[in-house]
């Protein structure tokens, strides 16, 4: 079967300094993968490469089946491949409805637009009281929410969804879940890079470990919660675990 | 004109119908700066260049060439135009689409001083005085349409407004409701964004280049006929005054820049109509209005820059994923000491052998170029200053050097004080005015400082250097600004030989002062505010303080150097030292050779005054060749490279603002090896392993709760 997303031995960095050593990784249709690590083991790295922001100095990328290295962003995005980037991931200049269009209109054509911002105000009554304002305005959570609204209404292939957790208030958070797991039942494969382990756990059902730029776990969400019930911290648990997947026995062992 | 309607009614009237079509100019630059700015995100001040080029392509296929109209609009505006903005975009601001705003108008200001000179020697194109650029329509100049009775439009001023007009009305739609004006306002904010859209950002760039292009194409067409002859330096002062214009909306609104455009024209024709009215009782008017009326733009774009706060703001946000492409690093370190050693004993032995050659072989003509060159890199050490260690791009270093040279001509002239004096109050006046402009100007920040000091240039320039205690007023149209050569001691320094070892003194003082200034507290904070300025202030450094000690400083050495050159040639010569467009390349030329250096301030001051001579005139060659006419078809080359080569390097200042000297002598430090950096495994067991000592560190203590 192919991937929706796969990484072979994926290189990457910036400028002088390198990220990704040798990631590899994939994604398969309607599969929601988490993607967890510690600050600067190179989550967003492999958020970037996967939508084509970071071009990989080494290893492939596939889309699909379909193989995308060194592609630029838009080819990716054709492709099927949204990306909810971390931190602000509307265009703060452009109104609420023109954020939207932008991506409507490349789908949908202009006759379709309409029907998309209906679409989209209709599961999000918030975005339609502000449709003329500054997206830079929005709170936080209605910026997320903007950009939700638009791979809600137009379903991609591929989410990756960097960090939606961030700065937002814990019932939002719960409310952004809801919206992925909706994605995940309509088809899409999630990779979901996350700090808060616990919702990404739930929604998942893969995670993968990043460490210092390369993959140094993976295994199912019950064996991942297992190891962190074990360890507790994130820190002493799931980075510490060995690549081969047989470390927490070790620890357990270090432990009595 | 002279109609006996004289009632106030009527006179406005005439002054509204008078300034509209001046207003139209200003509307039509306006719109297409705001249109640049809106859709590629450069405030572009190469905008006036790019309509100087459409403007004398079109002079050069009608007027020589003797094509038919529609086709020279076509070659000038249609093809030109919008094919110099494809090619700025594609092999330029392309790759500059995560640099700083200064840094493009650093870019722009080098592409302002470069392109009309490439222009000029690619087409060949001389601008001929005696042969007026013509309009667009035939008789444009000489077919009136009177309105009223009270003011009879020409066919050229119609078409002016009538384009204007359609243009906002067409520009304004394309960009506000159609789905590519939609995408180019989304590529401005962030390129990628867009393209995680599914839009290929770099073909709507593309196509915001081509088309405001094309608009700078039409203004400069249009605007041609309003000049007796093409020259570039006009139509950079033009777009200073349009800045103003699409200041008014803010660089945002299309409809309030031509309301701008318009109401600046307007307001000049009825102060022109109304103050002469009252200015025949009371003289004051009559000087009111003669200083008034120019300098109602550079007044109206600094008020908006000082007094509106909305405006710094309009920045738009910053791109969210600018960090996907971080800028490249600063140097790491100095460089290899042995090297930095050699090149320091190759600079002094460079400089001392030259110095010797010049003052024991050097004839009339090589002495001067030399003292020029050491007297111009005291005014380029004032660039080092505020630009180079300032990290503002301060573009009125002409009229603080201008301010200092006038003071040194009044002083001596009326008050007969030994011009050495003078030249240290030359500095000292500069340092004030200097100090007192940076009051508006410290909070703006960017490129706004860049802005308001451009309109205190322009406005120093269309007003004070016209009064007769600043540059003389009609005394020195009659009599020259003269300033003598003073004697100091027992050295009378009206010697050439003399005066050049006086003037490299002055400039080793003045060097060794920015050195140490550099090394210092104030130094070190102006560097800190350069980095970042919240960073700065929250260790405690003001940055408004700073900001004006430092403004004070550059005006100063500024003010110095410009004495220093007014009696180097006996003479102030601000039309040829000292105006708005000629100090604009002493900053491209510094930045380009390294603003933050002395010995790139003194290579670039080299560049300025000896370039010409010695490369570009063969002089290099020659002494190379031993032949007392080498490649004669090839020497003299056209002085006008000078500029085009500078200012193009000028574009590098976006990667590497420390400039071509010290990015040339930094030996470039390169990255590890792509793949597999040395060390990389180490930290990894380090953190690792600190990881395990954590956790057996709070294992025990757990059990022990839980037993």
């Amino acid at each position: 079967m192919t991937s929706a997303l796969e990484f072979d031995d994926v290189h990457a960095g910036y400028g002088p300094f390198r990220a990704l050593f040798g990631v590899s990784l994939s994604v398969a249709p309607g599969e929601a993968v988490a993607l967890v690590g510690s600050n600067g083991a190179g989550k967003t790295t492999v958020a970037r490469v996967a939508s084509g922001l970071v071009r990989p100095t080494a290893g492939a990328v596939s889309v699909g089946g379909v193989a995308m290295t060194g592609a630029r962003p838009y080819r990716f995005a054709q492709a099927g491949v949204a990306h909810a980037v971390e931190g602000r991931s509307v265009f703060a200049t452009l109104s609420v409805e023109e954020n939207l269009t932008l991506s409507f209109r490349r789908v949908r054509g202009r006759a379709g637009v309409r029907g998309g911002l209906d679409q989209a105000y209709e599961s999000f009554p918030a975005l339609a009281r502000r449709r003329h304002q500054r997206a830079g305005n929005l709170s936080g959570g209605e910026q997320r929410m903007l950009s939700m609204a638009r791979v809600m209404v137009e379903v991609p292939a591929v989410l990756i969804a960097d960090e939606l957790s961030l700065g937002l208030a814990p019932k939002i958070v719960a409310e952004l879940y809801d919206d992925l797991s909706r994605l995940r039942a309509a088809g899409t494969a999630l990779l979901v890079v996350e700090q808060l382990v616990g919702h990404a756990l739930e929604l998942c059902d893969r995670v993968a470990v990043l460490d210092h730029g390369s993959v140094s776990w993976t295994g199912s969400s019950s064996d991942a919660r297992g190891i962190l019930a074990a360890g507790g911290l994130m820190g002493a648990g799931l980075a510490g675990v060995g690549p081969t997947g047989q470390a927490p026995l070790d620890h357990e062992k270090a432990g009595l | 004109m002279a109609t006996d309607s004289s009632s106030v009614g009527a006179d406005f009237l005439r002054a509204v119908l008078q300034g509209a079509p001046p207003g139209a100019v200003y509307a039509l630059v306006a719109l297409g700066f705001v249109l640049t700015y809106q859709t590629s995100g450069v405030f572009n001040l190469a905008f006036g260049a790019q309509a100087y080029v459409s403007a004398a392509m079109y002079f050069k296929a009608r007027l020589i060439w003797g094509w038919p109209t529609v086709w020279a609009v076509l070659l000038s505006v249609v093809v030109l135009a919008p094919l110099v903005g494809l090619t700025l975009e594609v092999l330029i601001f392309k790759h500059l689409r995560s640099a700083s705003a200064v840094s493009k108008l650093v870019v722009a200001i080098g592409l302002a001083v470069a392109l009309p000179n490439l222009f000029d020697i690619i087409a060949s194109f001389k601008p001929a005085s005696g042969v007026t650029p013509v309009g667009v329509v035939p008789g444009g100049a000489d077919v009136f349409y009177s309105v009223f009775g009270l003011y009879r439009f020409s066919r050229n001023e119609l078409v002016d407004m009538g384009v204007a007009l359609v243009a906002v009305i067409g520009l304004g739609a394309v960009f506000r409701f159609s789905p590519i004006g939609l995408r180019m306002r989304a590529v401005v904010e962030s390129a990628r964004m867009t393209e995680l859209n599914g839009i290929a950002a770099s073909r709507v760039a593309a196509f915001s280049w081509a088309l405001s292009s094309l608009f700078a194409g039409v203004a400069g067409v249009l605007i041609a006929p309003r000049f007796n002859t093409l020259g570039s330096s006009d139509f950079f002062s033009l777009m200073v005054v349009a800045i103003a214009a699409a200041a008014v909306g803010s660089l945002a609104s299309l409809p309030l820049a031509l309301a701008g455009g318009l109401g600046l024209g307007i307001v000049i024709a009825e102060l022109n109509t109304f103050l002469p009215r009252w200015g025949t009782d009371s003289a004051w008017v009559r000087t009111v209005q003669d200083n008034l009326t120019p300098s109602v733009p550079f007044l109206v774009l600094f008020a908006v820059l000082a007094l509106v706060p909305g405006i710094r703001r309009v920045q738009g946000a910053g791109d969210p994923l600018a960090g996907v492409e971080p800028p490249p690093t600063a140097r790491a370190g100095r460089p290899d000491p042995r090297r930095a050693l050699a090149m320091r004993l190759l600079g002094a032995v460079v400089v001392i052998g030259g110095g010797v050659v010049v003052l024991t072989r050097g004839d009339q003509l090589w002495v001067y170029q030399v003292t020029q060159a050491v007297v111009i890199a005291i005014i380029f050490l004032s660039v080092t200053v505020i630009t180079g260690t300032g990290g503002q791009i301060s573009l009125c270093q002409g009229a603080f050097a201008a301010i200092g040279a006038c003071t040194v001509y009044q002083l001596a002239v009326r008050y007969d004080m030994s011009v050495l004096v003078a030249m240290l109050l030359g500095g000292l006046v500069a340092a004030a005015v200097g100090a007192i402009l940076s009051l508006p100007v410290r909070r703006l920040g960017g490129i706004w400082t860049a802005i308001a000091t451009l309109a205190f240039a322009y406005f120093f320039d269309a007003v004070m250097i016209k009064l007769s205690w600043v540059g003389g007023g009609a005394a020195s149209l009659l009599r020259g600004t003269a300033v003598p050569r003073p004697t100091l001691g027992p050295w009378d320094l009206s010697h050439e030989k003399a005066f050049l070892v006086f003037a490299a003194v002055v400039l080793a003082v003045v060097a060794a002062a920015v050195v140490a200034l550099r090394s210092g507290t104030f130094g070190r904070s102006l560097i800190a505010l350069r980095g970042s300025e919240v960073g700065a202030q929250s260790i405690g450094i003001s940055a408004a303080r700073t900001r004006l000690t430092a403004f004070a400083v550059s005006a100063f050495i500024a003010g110095l150097g410009g004495g220093l050159l007014a009696i180097s040639q006996r003479d102030v010569n601000y039309g040829a030292n000292f105006t708005p467009f000629a100090a604009l390349f002493w900053t491209v030329l510094v930045v380009a050779l390294g603003s933050r250096s002395v010995p790139g301030a003194l290579i670039a001051a080299a560049a300025f005054a000896l370039f010409e001579p010695l490369v570009l005139d063969g002089a290099v060659v020659g002494w190379l060749t031993r032949e007392r006419h080498p490649l004669p078809s090839l020497f003299p080359i056209d002085g006008k490279w000078l500029f085009i080569l500078f200012g193009l390097a000028a574009i590098q200042f976006a990667r590497h603002p420390e400039g071509l000297v010290e990015y040339g002598l930094s030996g470039r430090s390169r990255p590890a090896r792509p793949d597999r950096p040395r060390g990389r495994r180490s930290p990894n067991t380090d953190s690792a392993a600190a990881g395990d000592a954590a956790a057996s560190d709070q294992r025990p203590a757990m059990r022990g709760n839980r037993s």
